[in-house]
């Protein structure tokens, strides 16, 4: 998922509530790594163009999934990085965001397959350099070792020259990892989405929040 | 039974009407309660809100989030069956800015901003047309757009003034629904009283904004919104809207009363399966379908009006999808309401020995003055906005509860803008449900964050993000416009559309004043601007089509050699020929178009079902 995903997600460019302006998409080439063939085509159908709306979907449910076990152990691994538990919410694995990063890279669309490429070779390097640097796969990796190689590569704009493909594959990442999240009943909970529930009234903003903006 | 096969069509109806969205939808109320018996040509499925409507559907319950993709152009739950900036089955043809001139590539862009196509053509294939996944912004034109060019010389002049429409524009409002205020602005007209239903409370960020942009002189006001605040009274409303008539009372009152007002959740995209919100599905058709008076047909692509040996219509040919049959259906009197592109295909496909240039054009000019609107958007975001304590700040779900009219008029006529028509400001904020992507911007102002700090990060930037779109005039030229394409037909062998767009300096013009507006109100408020604001209008600027407010295509007007219509919406050459979807626009104001064509369709009725009478048609 690129970013400069989101207006194309919404009517136009906003009839959500906030985008992800062009300041980052520049960050985002296509193709993180060198092409590499582990990424094989994923074989399911689209949806096609008038799917059922008023349904509960499963990853897996609507094309095959992608994720050897090894590898979903890294996903998970670097989903609780991104986002582990705390005292406000699960953490990103506790609440099937793996499955959803699966679901993401094995879907028959181009966006998707473009992501399955970084995402793949993402992971392989990630456990390569887990191996040179401490001699394990990632997710064996204490809190510590997995921090040093993340500070490498989480801010692309800071990562070096030999990060830069890494570090585009995390930018990538995080955002499919915050998507995930956020999107779940405990992430909308934990940032504090109370809505989509009916009301007989819209109700008054807090006092606290008015007098906080100069409002009151 | 009202839907019905084309098997069981009556052998002849009095009117018929191609297309069910604004236009159609509105047609078939006026007519259908006004007792004559009405046909409904419908090119998509047969499709119901109050059983489809994905109301609650949380993102992570959808494939893939609920992201856009290339079957689902706004999201998977969208309410567009079948369609989007392409649909299967039809293509269209357009020049891209990439390709030598004059040559034309079929469409299969599926994003709108950034693509080299020249237009980008929305449509959809579902019962309601675009009714069911508008934006329900519902604005007056107000008396100069009526007459632009006696202002500033450029475009054309509408047949009429703003009051001629002014009543119709009543009727709408008080059948649909419209919740907003009687500001007494310049050029935004207000309404009777009684009329609008009262606005919701703005978003917090919405008032955060109105506070600072006053200082800035730009004035921040409830929306016009087709969305029901609180129940109407459907005794009281259409005992105005069909005095004298107790049977036409009886059925609009009970199409208003089934209906529920707004519970301030759940995006407005998707459509409503409460009936809140103005659809063609939940508000025209109920009670056109109760009076006994109309019959629809779905999957019924219409590909040419039939004309009779007296030269008048006789009716229309249509492909059944279903059964792949072209089938003909009589009428005394055709009305195409299939949006301006599709009935300016219509008619340019219905050619004869007697009409060899498509019927209702021997002016030339079906095609003609396509329009869109300018639009440009910038997002902000505004650090007094961060860390305010949890509440619940969604309203109407994606709908804007404020908006920016239009405030530059006395700037604009001194000429010292450079550019000559006006935009109003959409704004999108507060604390709504995140989805696919919505919270992108993380990654850039937490400089690569991840971890405890990353969730602290997200709780404290969640809802400080304002983002302003603007909407504005584009004034019709000649380099703009639609045709049939020699070589393409769709999969019902019906030729296609090809597409030329041209922006002039005034719309380009206009788009770069946006992005400098958008950025002072942000910087207004103490905030940054995410992403890069353009001086070069042409990097700001939608693609044309992108707003998805095609007008234009067959200009009503005064002359009968220059125009297609007449002021009634009545073509020159056919008398009992009327279009009642965008196509007559003269000029396409900064208000969004489909108020206006509720109101058009409603005259355009009332004047057919006049003429009937007199037995002119």
């Amino acid at each position: 998922m690129n970013i400069t995903e989101f207006p194309r997600i919404s009517r136009r460019e906003a009839i959500q509530w906030v985008i992800a302006a062009g300041a980052s998409a520049a960050l985002m080439p296509s193709q993180a790594f060198a092409a590499d063939a582990s990424a094989a085509a994923p074989s399911g159908k689209p949806y096609g163009t008038d799917p059922l709306l008023n349904h509960t979907y499963h990853p897996g449910e609507l094309w095959p999934l992608t994720l050897g076990p090894d590898q979903r152990g890294t996903v998970v691994a670097l989903c609780d990085l991104i986002i582990p538990a705390d005292d406000r919410s699960p953490s990103a694995s506790a609440v099937g965001v793996p499955d959803f990063i699966d679901e993401w890279i094995s879907a028959p669309y181009a966006q998707q397959a473009a992501d399955r490429a970084v995402v793949l070779d993402g992971l392989k390097w990630i456990d390569a350099e887990s191996g040179r640097r401490f001699g394990r796969p990632f997710a064996g990796l204490d809190a510590t070792q997995q921090t040093r190689i993340a500070d490498d590569i989480a801010w692309l704009p800071k990562a070096k020259p030999e990060h830069q493909s890494a570090a585009t594959f995390f930018a990538l990442f995080r955002n499919l990892v915050t998507t995930g999240f956020y999107t779940t009943p405990a992430g909308m909970k934990d940032i504090g989405f109370i809505g989509n529930v009916a009301l007989a009234k819209f109700p008054d903003p807090p006092k606290e929040a008015l007098a906080k903006l100069g409002l009151s | 039974m009202p839907f019905v096969a084309s098997s069981k069509t009556r052998p002849e109806y009095d009117v018929i009407i191609v297309g069910s969205g604004a236009g159609g939808g509105t047609s078939a109320y006026v007519l259908a309660l006004s007792g004559v018996k009405v046909l409904m040509l419908e090119a998509g499925r047969n499709y119901d809100p109050v059983k489809e409507t994905p109301m609650f559907q949380t993102p992570g319950q959808a494939p893939l989030r609920a992201a856009s993709t290339p079957d689902k152009h706004f999201g998977f739950h969208d309410a567009t069956v079948d369609g989007g900036w392409t649909s299967p089955g039809e293509p269209y043809m357009t020049r891209r800015s990439d390709k030598p001139a004059d040559t034309f590539h079929e469409a299969k862009d599926h994003v709108a901003f950034g693509t080299k196509q020249e237009w980008i053509w929305w449509r959809t294939r579902m019962l309601g047309g675009r009714t069911n996944h508008w934006g329900r912004i519902s604005l007056r034109m107000g008396p100069y757009d009526f007459k632009p060019r006696s202002r500033d010389g450029l475009g054309l002049d509408w047949p009429f003034t703003y009051e001629e429409l002014a009543p119709y524009y009543d009727k709408v409002e008080s059948l649909v629904g419209v919740w907003g205020t009687n500001e007494g602005l310049e050029n935004t007209p207000d309404s009777p009283n009684n009329t609008l239903l009262p606005a919701p409370r703005p978003r917090v960020p919405e008032m955060y904004l109105k506070k600072h942009a006053a200082k800035l002189g730009i004035p921040v006001i409830p929306s016009h919104m087709a969305i029901m605040s609180r129940k109407m009274n459907g005794a009281r409303i259409a005992k105005a809207l069909h005095p004298g008539d107790a049977n036409a009372q009886k059925l609009s009152a009970d199409g208003i009363n089934a209906r529920q007002a707004c519970f301030w959740a759940t995006p407005c995209g998707r459509g409503c399966n409460i009936k809140a919100n103005y659809q063609s599905t939940t508000v025209n058709l109920p009670p056109a379908l109760a009076s006994g008076n109309l019959d629809i047909v779905t999957d019924a692509m219409v590909r040419e009006v039939s004309v009779g040996a007296d030269g008048k219509a006789a009716g229309v040919h249509y492909v059944d999808k279903k059964t792949r049959q072209d089938v003909h259906v009589k009428g005394r009197i055709v009305i195409l309401a299939a949006s301006g592109c599709e009935s300016a295909r219509i008619l340019l496909n219905s050619r004869s020995a007697r009409f060899p240039d498509g019927l209702a054009n021997s002016s030339g000019k079906v095609g003609r003055y396509l329009m869109d609107t300018v639009g440009a958007g910038l997002t902000g975001q505004i650090p007094a906005l961060e860390n305010l304590p949890v509440f619940n700040d969604e309203g109407a779900g994606g709908s804007m509860h404020s908006y920016v009219p239009w405030w530059l008029y006395k700037e604009q006529l001194a000429g010292k803008l450079g550019f000559a028509r006006g935009y109003h400001i959409e704004i999108s904020t507060g604390r709504q449900m995140p989805g696919a992507g919505s919270l992108g911007f993380l990654d850039s102002v937490t400089q690569g964050a991840y971890g405890k700090r990353y969730k602290e990060e997200a709780r404290r930037y969640y809802g400080s993000t304002i983002h302003l779109a603007g909407r504005g005039e584009m004034i019709p030229n000649d380099d703009s416009f639609c045709e049939i394409d020699p070589d393409r037909k769709d999969a019902w062998g019906i030729p296609v559309l090809r597409f030329k767009f041209k922006w002039s300096d005034h719309e380009t013009k206009q788009a770069a004043h946006m992005h400098a507006t958008f950025r002072s109100m942000i910087e207004g408020m103490g905030g940054r601007v995410l992403g890069t604001p353009q001086t070069d209008g042409n990097k700001a600027i939608y693609p044309g089509g992108g707003i998805i407010h095609e007008v234009g295509t067959t200009c009503m007007g005064a002359d009968p050699k220059a125009t297609v219509l007449n002021p009634f919406c009545q073509a020159w050459d056919v008398k009992n020929l009327f279009v009642a979807d965008g196509g007559p626009f003269v000029s396409n104001a900064d208000k969004n178009p489909t108020l206006s064509i509720m109101a058009l369709a409603w005259r355009t009725c009332d004047h057919v079902m006049a003429e009937m009478k007199k037995g002119n048609i």
